[in-house]
Order: C-alpha cells, then sequence, then structure tokens
C-alpha cells in the first residue's frame, strides 16, 4: 500500500510519518504530483498558517492536485481546514472541497485562544471511529474552527460545540492530531489505513 | 471538556537529562528519550525539553535526540534552549518536535516572536519566562535567573502574547526548587489578564500544589521535574487525584 503524506511548507510533517511507522507503515513524504495522484491513500498534514500555507500549494499547482484526489485523503488540523471554502486566518480562499468556513475562535474568561490540550470526542460518525474511540480524549492545538454541519463526523466543545472532525466523500479530516493523540488515535490512523481505496 | 495538562520536564544537557535545584547543582536524572516513553506511557500530557546546554554546535545534537523521542512517544513535546531564529525553529519541527519554545532571544528582540508565529503559526511557539519578585514586582530573568531585565512579568507576557506566542511557560524562580507549591497568586494573575493558555512551572513538591495550581493559580497545564524524575509523585495517582478533586483530566 503506498502512503504519501503531502510534505509541504508547515510543520507536523515529521510526527505524521513517525506516527505511521510505529503503525508499520512507511510512508513517501512528496510535493511531487505524480507521486500524489498514484498513492492509494493520501495524508494531508499541517500546523502551520493557512493564507502562507495555501500560497505554497497554489505556486505548486498542488490545490488543483488535491481537489481531484478520488482515493482517500486525511487531512489533519490545518490540512481539515484548508479542504474547507474559506478561512477567516488571513482572509483565505481554501481548497473548498468541503463546503464550510473556518472561523476564529473569540476567547473569554478561563477559556484561552489557541485550544490547546487534550479534548473529548463525541457523537462519531463514518470509517474512522471505531466505537471504543467514543468520549477518548485527543489532542488539539489551533486557534480556528469548523461549526457543527452536515459533514461533521466527531464533536468536541470548547468555548461552544464544534467540528473534531468532517467527512465529505473520500476526504477524511481531524480537527485533533491524531499521530499525537496516544493510543486512540492510533486507532483512528489505523482505521485510515484500513479503508478500501 | 478541555483536560488539564500535567507536563514533566526534562532538562537536558549535552543529550542527558538534568534538574537543578534553584538553577544550581545540576543531578543526572537519566536518558531521555526512554524517560518520554515510560512518561507517555503513565499518562503525561504533553513533555517539554529544556537544552540548557544548548549552543550552535550542540543544535545537532540536540535535532538528533528530538528526532529519536518523535520516533518513540505518540503525545506532543516541546523542545526549547537558545532557540533565536526561523531556521532553529525549522530544523526542531524538521526533527519532529511539536512546539518549540523561545525565552531570552524573544525577550532581547521581541520582533523574533511576530517573525516565528507568522512563519509556523502560533500553534507552536512557546514564549518562556523566569521572573522573580523583588520589592512586590515581578521582574523577567535570563539565562536561567542569572541576568536580571527590567522587564515587567505581567506587560512582558501580555506583549508576547499580542505578538504572537501560543501560550506562556512561566517558571517562578522564587518557588522553583524549593517543593512549597507553585506561585499561585501571580498565576492567577496572569490567567486573567492573557489571552492564550498559561503553563505554571515551579514548586512543584505534592499532589496538593498541583490542584491548586490548577483551581488557585487558574493554570492551563503544570510542570514539574523533580517530583516526577525522582519517582516522588507518579503521574497516575497524580491523575487519580486531581480526577477526585473535580479537575478535569485525561485518565
Amino acid at each position: 500500500m503506498k502512503i504519501v503524506i503531502i510534505d509541504y511548507n508547515a510543520g507536523n510533517v515529521q510526527s505524521v510519518r513517525f506516527a505511521l511507522e510505529r503503525l508499520h507503515v512507511s510512508p513517501i513524504l512528496t510535493n511531487d504530483p505524480e507521486i500524489i495522484q498514484s498513492a492509494d491513500k493520501v495524508i494531508f498534514p499541517g500546523v502551520g498558517e493557512a493564507g502562507r500555507t495555501m500560497a505554497w500549494l497554489r505556486e505548486r499547482d498542488l490545490d488543483k492536485v488535491i481537489r481531484n484526489l478520488t482515493q482517500p485523503v486525511l487531512g489533519i488540523c490545518l490540512g481539515m481546514q484548508l479542504l474547507c471554502a474559506y478561512s477567516e486566518e488571513a482572509d483565505t480562499t481554501c481548497l473548498g472541497i468541503i463546503p464550510q468556513k473556518v472561523r476564529r475562535f473569540q476567547a473569554r474568561a478561563g477559556e484561552k485562544v489557541p485550544h490547546m490540550g487534550w479534548n473529548q470526542i463525541y457523537n462519531l460518525k463514518g470509517a474512522l471511529f471505531p466505537s471504543e474511540v467514543e468520549q477518548k480524549y485527543t489532542y488539539f492545538v489551533h486557534s480556528y474552527y469548523v461549526e457543527p454541519g452536515p459533514f461533521t463526523t466527531a464533536t468536541t466543545d470548547y468555548i461552544h460545540p464544534f467540528s473534531a472532525a468532517l467527512q465529505k466523500d473520500n476526504f477524511y479530516a481531524t480537527q485533533f492530531h491524531p499521530e499525537k493523540s496516544g493510543d486512540p488515535g492510533s486507532l483512528i490512523l489505523q482505521e485510515f489505513l484500513k479503508l478500501r481505496t | 471538556m478541555l483536560a488539564k495538562r500535567i507536563i514533566p520536564c526534562l532538562d537536558i544537557k549535552d543529550g542527558r537529562t538534568v534538574k537543578g535545584v534553584n538553577f544550581v547543582d545540576l543531578r543526572d536524572a537519566g536518558d531521555p528519550v526512554e524517560q518520554a516513553q515510560i512518561y507517555s506511557e503513565q499518562g503525561a500530557d504533553e513533555l517539554v525539553f529544556l537544552d540548557i546546554s544548548a549552543t550552535h554546535e550542540k543544535r545537532k545534537t540536540l535535532a538528533d535526540l528530538v528526532r529519536r523521542v518523535a520516533a518513540q512517544v505518540n503525545i506532543p513535546f516541546t523542545v526549547g534552549g537558545g532557540i533565536s531564529t526561523v531556521s532553529d525553529v525549522a530544523l526542531l519541527l524538521e526533527h519532529g518536535a511539536d512546539k518549540v519554545s523561545i525565552n531570552s532571544a524573544a525577550v532581547r528582540n521581541p520582533a523574533v516572536i511576530d517573525e516565528l508565529a507568522s512563519h509556523f503559526g502560533s500553534q507552536c511557539i512557546t514564549v518562556t519566562v523566569d521572573a522573580r519578585q523583588i520589592d512586590q514586582a515581578w521582574w523577567i530573568h535570563l539565562n536561567g535567573g542569572r541576568i536580571a531585565t527590567d522587564r515587567r512579568l505581567q506587560e512582558w507576557t501580555l506583549e508576547a502574547a499580542d505578538r504572537g506566542a501560543g501560550e506562556i511557560l512561566f517558571t517562578s524562580m522564587d518557588h522553583d526548587g524549593t517543593k512549597g507549591g507553585f506561585a499561585n497568586t501571580i498565576t492567577a494573575e496572569l490567567a486573567r489578564l492573557l489571552p492564550i493558555p498559561i503553563i505554571a512551572s515551579g514548586g512543584a513538591g505534592e499532589m496538593q500544589h498541583f490542584a491548586d495550581a490548577f483551581v488557585k493559580g487558574q493554570a492551563d497545564a503544570a510542570l514539574a521535574a523533580s517530583v516526577f524524575h525522582f519517582n516522588e509523585i507518579s503521574i497516575p495517582d497524580l491523575k487519580t487525584f486531581l480526577h477526585q478533586k473535580n479537575i478535569p483530566v485525561r485518565r
């Protein structure tokens, strides 16, 4: 099975690689469109800034490449947000695969921004989430969020409920970092690896 | 509900874990990779590595250590010590660090926070501050507390947050190594003042101190070193204790 991690100008690409290696999978890190297109599965990770990252993708035509992928794709954190239509971060037009807006959290007393740390995910749906993951803690680090909507497959609460995961067709996405979420995270990555291509 | 985080800190010198008492008299406490794995299995929520020997020639040693830790552990970790440039941060993130912390370099050149935050996102930029109370006011100190500055703790951390820091790791030099509890009054003041998460550090000696840091100090996370390194407090016992006090923790 050929697993590709899109190696783009943002952090945590290595963390995702290490997490897959702990599951005995050796991913390919690349930004080569042909290799990405020929993969069985594609992981689109990200910690970084939306505007800068979208510009980087567009310069390489990777925006079009990602949009046209038909194999299972997993967007993580910023990767999930970039799958959406628009982000308030740097007023960025994103890939437009999932018709959702990405908004900035408004901090309030006792609830800081970024939302940083371990939070429980619930109302799990779809193929990524085995039942034992319901209510488990996963690791989040982000200042922008997607409201719950028709594509929401996991929810969590911080300041208000928001989407911890999304899915539309072959595009799966988590706001949390499965690669850093201990055993529940490993289970979710394993489910992604098991998806039929 | 967002859990309060328990963070063991591993001070690193020449690739080994050390912990000073009030930042002097360093004691060797073991192999960082092995410790990281143990802490991760015990339920630590995050790890912090502070390279107290960090110099440019040692940077590669640190990066190698980061890679070995990243390969082993499935929880987030922060790396700090002598970081001052975009290329320092890029190297550590490329080797698998989730966040980096900056301290003296940010005080000397605050614009570096803006630069790093815009390059990598605020989420992976922790600003670490060491402060001491002198005549009722809290003052920022540099170089492990050896150099006093004219920056006040509250004013500086607020500026750091405005410039794009993702969280503040605050060590009270007055409490560090005393095992008498965290600096809860000033931590609570910072928690009210700052729009970003705050990690309390310095003074952990018993489990109640962690509960106090979260309830009285309103900290988002609590960091400690020697109580964990020398098995004075076990993380599973601490999590159970906090849970019984109705403090949300990941178990």
